[in-house]
C-alpha cells in the first residue's frame, strides 16, 4: 500500500541518525517541495508529535500561515502545549467549538495562545489549530497557505473534503497500522471509489494524487526493544520499523516480591520480557465476562501494590511506576466500564481505562489488556480488525499484559476471515486474521495460565 | 446484538413464540400501500420472471415474462409494470398541499422562507424481503438509461415510453431504501424482524415464512414447528409447500416445473413461426397460449403464497400503534418523494451511475444523521426500546429524591437545581456527562454531579429550558416524586457542516468533475441478445 520515497535507513546506522534524516527529508519536501501535499507514514511513538510541532515552527518562522486540522479536542489543546512549550513567543490560535468547556483549561495559563469560537478572531496568527468538525464550519476568502492535518488516517475521506478548500498545501502525517476510520451506517455502494467517503483521507488523497511525497519515520521511540519486532512484523510486515532502544535500556523493578499467584507471575514475566499473558479457562461468556474483568483489576492492582520502578534512557533514576502510567485498555465501551468499576471496587484511581479507539495516540509504562477474542464464540470483522489489536499492542513503553480465556487459537481456525472482497479496493495487509494468530503465537511463550 | 435482543430471542427460543421487540410500530405504513411480489431468473441477473403486484390485496396484477431471456418480452413486462406502478405514483405526485422551506436567496444570500408544494401522501412500495429490495434497485439501474424509440429513432431496441420513467423511480426508491428510518420502500421481513424478536438467526429471519410462523403460528404448533415446516416441507411433486419470498426461486421448482415449461413454451413459439397454413397456425396458436398459460399459472402459484404473507404481515403491523415520532420521519419521506417529483418534472437526466464525491460525501452525512435520529427516537417512542438502551447503559429511569435548588454563576445567576434520582439501572456516565429527558417532546439537558449512597443514586444538575427568569417556570423542574427517564445519547440531530458544490471539489478528491455531460445509454452487450 504504501511506497517510500525515502530508504528507512540503514539497519546498521544509528536509529537516531535513521530518524532525523528521514525528518530533514520530510521537512524538505513540505517546506521546498513542488508538490500540493506530503505524506508521513509513522509507526506507534515514532515522534509524529514532535515532527508535527517542528514543522509548524519551520512553516511560521518561514513566514507562512499555517492552519493545523487534528481529530480531537484533546489532539488540539495537547498539539497547542506542545508548540507553546517549544516556542512560547508563537502566536497560536485555538479555534473551538461553542459548547460549554470547549477546550484544556491549562491554555488559559498560556499569554500568547488566543482562543475562540470565530476563525475571523483568529485571522493573522502564524498557527490556528482546531478539529476537522470545527474546520468544516469555516469560511475564508483567502486559503492558507499551508496545513498540517495530524492522524490522517484516522480522518474520513468526506472529512477531508469539507476540509480541504480551506488550504493550498498540506502534510498529512499519521499512522497507517491503526484503526481504520468507520461510518455508522453501511457504505459498500461507494467501496472501491477513489473519494469512498467512509474511507480514509490519505487512501483518498493518494488515489487522487499518486506523485505525492511518501515518507516514513523508521524508529520508534515509545516501543521497548521486546515490543518493537513483533509490532512490526505482525502489524507492519512491508515498512518494518525499529526500536529507538535497546534491551538494556529500559527496566521494570517491583519492591514487593511475587505472591506466586497469578497476577504476580504475569507481572514478573512481562516486567522481564516486555510481554506476559494471563490466560483464564477457556469459557463462553457476556462482553463484561466478570472473571477476565477481574482478573484485568487485579494485575493493575497488584501492579501499583508492589511498588513498581521503571529506568529508561529517559532517566537513569528509576521513576515509580504511578497509576497515571499505566493504562487499561479494551475492544469495547461497556468492558472499560465494567473495567473502572472494578478498579474502584479495589479503590484504585486515575488509571487510563479507555477503548482502543480512545487509547490512540497515548503513551504509558504499561498497559493491561483485555483481549478484543476473550471469551468470545465467533470473531466478527469487529473484533478481528487489524488497528484494534494493533493500538492496544503498542502503548507501553516497558510491558503489555494481555488478559484473555484460552482458545482464541481455536476460535481464530474456526473463524477464517471472510470479508466480501470489493472490486477497486486496496486489500489490506496484514488482515486482521493474521494479525492476530502471530500475535497469539509470540504472547504463548509469556504465558501464565491462572484459575480465578 | 444488544443484550435485550439477545434475551428476546432466548425467551422466543423458550417459549415457542416470538417475543415483542417493540411496543409500538416504528415505520409508517400507508392505508393503501403498493405491494409488489417480483420474481427472477436463476442465473440471469436483471431477467425478471414474472411479478404479482398491486394495492389491493384481492386482485393483484400477474405479469409473467414467459421466456425471460427475451428482451421484448421483457421490454413488455416493463411496461406493463410502469401501467401499474406509475399510475400509483402519479396519484401521490399530483396530490400537494403547501408547506413552508427555508431556502438560500440567490440574490441576496439571505436564509428566506418559501412557499412550496409538498406531496400530501407519499407512494409507499412494500417488498417481501431484502432481496426485494436490491431487485428494486437493479431493475432501476436497468431501465433508467434505456432509450425510447422517441428519444432515439436509431436505437436497436427501443424501450416502451415509460419504462425508463419506472427506472429513475425505482432507483430513487432503491436509493431511499438506504437511509434508516425511511418507510418508501420497505422490505416486510426487515419491518417485521423490527417488532418481533424470534427463535431463529437474523439469517433465517429473512425467510417470510419462517418469520411469520414465530410471530403467528397456525393453531396447535409453536412457532418453532411452524417456522421449521414453512422453510423445508414439501409436497409429493418435491416442491416447497412455502415457497421462498423471492425474488430468487427454489431450484427444484426451476428444475423439474419451470425450465420443462419454458422448453414448451419455446418449442410452441418455433412450431408457431414455422407454420405453413392458417389452419395449421391456429392449432399451433393454441399450443402456444396453452404453454403461456402454463407458465403464469407456475409464477402465479409461487407469488401468491408470499403476496398473501405480506399482506398478513401488514395487518400483524397495523395491529400496532404508530410511534409519536413515525409521522415525522414519514414527512422527510414526503420530501423526498416531492424532490424526485420535482426533478422529474424540470426535466433533469437520469441519476447518474455512480455518485460524484460531494454527493456520495453528502448522502453518507445524511444516512449517519438519520440513523442516530432514528434509534434516538425509537426510544422515545417506545417504552420497550429504552429499556434495551437502559440496559444497554445508555439511559436510566428512576424517581426523584430530592430536589435542591442552586444557582450558576456569573452576573445574572440562572437556575441550575441539582436533581437526585434512585435508579436501578446502571448507566455508563462519565465525569460531567450529559444527559437528556424529553420535557413536553422537547429535550432537556443535566449534567451528571455524582452518585450517592452506593451509586443506586445520580445526582444531576439541570441546565436549560427553565425559561430566563431568577426562578425555574413551572413544570421544568422534575418535583420530588417525579418518575423521570433520562438518556445519555442526544434527542435531536445537529446538521452537519455544509460541504462544497461540486465544482468546487478540492484537489484532494480530484478536482471539479468538469462540466455534466448526460449519460450514455447502456451498450448493447452479447449476453443481451438471446
Amino acid at each position: 500500500m504504501t511506497t517510500q520515497a525515502v530508504p528507512a535507513g540503514n539497519a546498521a546506522s544509528d536509529p537516531a541518525t535513521a530518524a532525523a534524516r528521514a525528518t530533514a527529508a520530510i521537512l524538505s519536501d513540505t517546506l521546498h517541495g513542488r508538490e500540493r501535499g506530503v505524506v508521513v507514514d509513522s509507526p506507534p511513538g515514532a515522534g509524529k508529535s514532535t515532527l508535527v510541532v517542528r514543522a509548524a515552527l519551520e512553516l511560521a518562522e518561514a513566514g507562512r500561515p499555517l492552519m493545523i486540522v487534528a481529530q480531537t479536542n484533546a489532539q488540539v489543546d495537547d498539539l497547542v502545549l506542545r508548540l507553546a512549550e517549544k516556542s512560547p513567543q508563537l502566536p497560536v490560535g485555538r479555534l473551538h467549538s461553542s459548547d460549554a468547556d470547549p477546550y484544556d483549561k491549562a491554555l488559559d495559563d498560556l499569554p500568547n495562545v488566543r482562543k475562540s469560537a470565530k476563525a475571523a478572531d483568529l485571522a493573522g496568527l502564524a498557527v490556528v489549530v482546531s478539529t476537522a468538525a470545527k474546520w468544516a464550519h469555516v469560511k475564508v476568502d483567502e486559503p492558507w497557505r499551508h496545513a498540517i492535518v495530524d492522524e490522517a488516517y484516522q480522518m474520513r475521506s468526506d472529512s477531508l473534503l469539507a476540509v480541504a478548500g480551506l488550504f493550498e498545501r498540506a502534510l498529512f502525517v499519521g499512522d497507517p497500522g491503526q484503526l481504520d476510520p468507520f461510518a455508522i451506517v453501511g457504505s459498500e455502494q461507494w467501496a472501491g471509489l477513489s473519494y469512498d467517503p467512509s474511507a480514509s483521507a490519505v487512501s483518498t488523497l493518494l488515489a487522487h494524487n499518486p506523485g505525492l511525497p511518501q515518507h516514513r519515520l523508521p524508529v520508534s521511540w515509545r516501543l521497548p526493544a521486546s515490543a518493537a519486532p513483533l509490532v512490526s512484523d505482525a502489524f507492519y510486515p512491508y515498512t518494518p520499523f525499529r526500536s529507538g532502544t535497546a534491551h538494556d535500556d529500559r527496566r521494570l523493578t517491583f519492591a514487593v516480591p511475587s505472591d506466586g499467584s497469578g497476577p504476580d507471575r504475569v507481572i514478573d514475566e512481562a516486567a522481564g520480557s516486555g510481554w506476559g499473558l494471563l490466560e483464564l479457562p477457556a469459557r463462553h461468556t457476556p462482553r463484561t465476562d466478570p472473571e477476565a474483568v477481574g482478573a484485568v483489576a487485579a494485575v493493575v492492582g497488584r501492579l501499583l501494590d508492589r511498588g513498581g520502578a521503571a529506568v529508561s534512557e529517559r532517566s537513569s533514576d528509576p521513576v515509580p511506576l504511578t497509576a497515571d502510567r499505566i493504562a487499561v485498555g479494551t475492544a469495547h465501551r461497556d468492558q472499560a466500564a465494567a473495567v473502572r468499576a472494578a478498579l474502584a471496587g479495589l479503590g484504585v484511581a486515575d488509571v487510563t481505562v479507555d477503548t482502543a479507539n480512545r487509547l490512540q495516540g497515548r503513551e504509558f509504562d504499561v498497559t493491561v489488556v483485555l483481549h478484543p477474542l476473550s471469551g468470545r464464540p465467533d470473531a466478527t470483522a469487529f473484533h478481528l480488525e487489524t488497528g484494534r489489536l494493533c493500538v492496544l499492542a503498542s502503548r507501553h513503553r516497558h510491558a503489555c499484559i494481555v488478559v484473555c480465556r484460552a482458545g482464541v487459537s481455536e476460535l481464530l481456525d474456526d473463524y477464517p476471515s471472510t470479508e466480501p472482497v470489493q472490486l477497486g479496493t486496496v486489500v489490506k495487509f496484514p488482515d486482521g486474521w493474521e494479525a492476530m494468530m502471530s500475535t497469539w503465537d509470540h504472547w504463548s511463550g509469556h504465558r501464565v495460565p491462572w484459575r480465578p | 446484538m444488544s443484550l435485550i435482543s439477545t434475551l428476546a430471542r432466548l425467551e422466543a427460543v423458550h417459549t415457542g413464540r416470538a417475543q415483542p421487540a417493540a411496543t409500538v410500530r416504528h415505520r409508517h405504513l400507508s392505508e393503501r400501500p403498493l405491494v409488489l411480489v417480483p420474481l427472477t431468473t436463476a442465473g440471469e441477473a436483471g431477467a425478471p420472471l414474472g411479478a404479482l403486484v398491486g394495492t389491493d390485496r384481492d386482485a393483484p396484477h400477474l405479469l409473467v415474462v414467459e421466456q425471460p431471456r427475451d428482451r421484448d418480452l421483457r421490454f413488455a413486462f416493463l411496461a406493463e409494470l410502469a401501467d401499474v406502478v406509475l399510475p400509483y405514483i402519479d396519484a401521490c405526485a399530483g396530490a400537494v398541499e403547501t408547506a413552508e422551506r427555508t431556502e438560500t436567496d440567490p440574490e441576496t444570500g439571505k436564509r428566506v422562507k418559501v412557499e412550496v408544494d409538498l406531496c400530501a401522501d407519499a407512494a409507499q412500495l412494500i417488498v417481501p424481503s431484502r432481496a426485494g429490495i436490491d431487485f428494486v434497485r437493479l431493475l432501476g439501474r436497468s431501465m433508467r438509461f434505456r432509450r425510447t424509440a422517441e428519444q432515439d429513432p436509431e436505437a436497436p431496441h427501443p424501450a416502451p415510453p415509460r419504462v425508463p420513467l419506472l427506472g429513475r423511480w425505482l432507483t430513487h426508491y432503491g436509493e431511499r431504501a438506504r437511509v434508516p428510518g425511511s418507510s418508501l420502500l420497505l422490505a416486510m421481513t426487515d419491518v417485521l424482524g423490527r417488532h418481533w424478536a424470534t427463535g431463529q438467526s437474523t439469517l433465517e429471519d429473512q425467510h417470510l415464512g419462517a418469520l411469520l410462523a414465530w410471530i403467528d403460528p397456525p393453531e396447535g404448533m409453536s412457532g418453532a414447528e411452524a417456522a421449521l415446516r414453512a422453510e423445508l416441507e414439501r409436497d409429493a411433486g418435491g416442491q416447497l409447500l412455502c415457497p421462498p419470498a423471492g425474488p430468487a426461486t427454489d431450484p427444484a421448482f426451476d428444475n423439474k416445473l419451470l425450465a420443462p415449461a419454458i422448453e414448451r413454451y419455446d418449442r410452441a413459439r418455433s412450431a408457431l413461426a414455422a407454420a405453413e397454413d392458417g389452419a395449421d397456425a391456429d392449432e399451433r396458436l393454441a399450443a402456444l397460449t396453452a404453454a403461456e398459460r402454463e407458465i403464469r399459472a407456475l409464477v402465479d402459484s409461487r407469488t401468491r403464497p408470499t403476496w398473501d404473507a405480506v399482506w398478513r404481515g401488514l395487518d400483524l403491523l397495523r395491529a400496532l400503534p404508530e410511534g409519536a415520532r413515525v409521522e415525522e420521519r414519514w414527512t422527510r419521506d414526503r420530501w423526498s418523494f416531492t424532490g424526485h417529483r420535482d426533478r422529474v418534472l424540470a426535466g433533469e437526466p437520469p441519476q447518474p451511475r455512480r455518485d460524484d464525491a460531494v454527493t456520495a460525501a453528502n448522502k453518507l452525512a445524511t444516512r449517519e444523521r438519520e440513523q442516530a435520529r432514528l434509534e434516538a427516537q425509537e426510544a422515545l417512542d417506545d417504552p420497550l426500546v429504552m429499556a434495551g438502551r437502559r440496559l444497554a447503559g445508555e439511559a436510566f429511569a428512576g424517581e426523584v429524591t430530592d430536589v435542591v435548588m442552586a444557582y450558576g454563576e456569573g452576573r445574572r445567576p440562572a437556575p441550575r437545581p441539582l436533581v437526585t434520582v434512585r435508579t436501578d439501572d446502571r448507566p455508563q456516565l462519565g465525569e460531567r456527562a450529559k444527559v437528556y429527558r424529553s420535557l413536553g417532546g422537547r429535550p432537556q439537558a443535566a449534567e451528571f454531579v455524582g452518585y450517592e449512597e452506593d451509586g443506586s443514586c445520580v445526582v444531576l444538575r439541570i441546565v436549560d429550558k427553565m425559561g430566563r427568569g431568577k426562578e425555574p417556570e413551572a413544570g421544568s423542574v422534575p418535583e420530588k416524586g417525579d418518575r423521570v427517564c433520562f438518556t445519555l445519547f442526544e434527542h435531536e440531530q445537529r446538521g452537519g457542516a455544509k460541504l462544497p458544490d461540486p465544482e468546487q471539489t478540492p484537489w484532494t478528491h480530484g478536482g471539479p468533475p468538469g462540466e455534466a455531460v448526460p449519460e450514455a445509454a447502456d451498450p448493447l452487450t452479447e449476453e443481451d441478445l438471446l
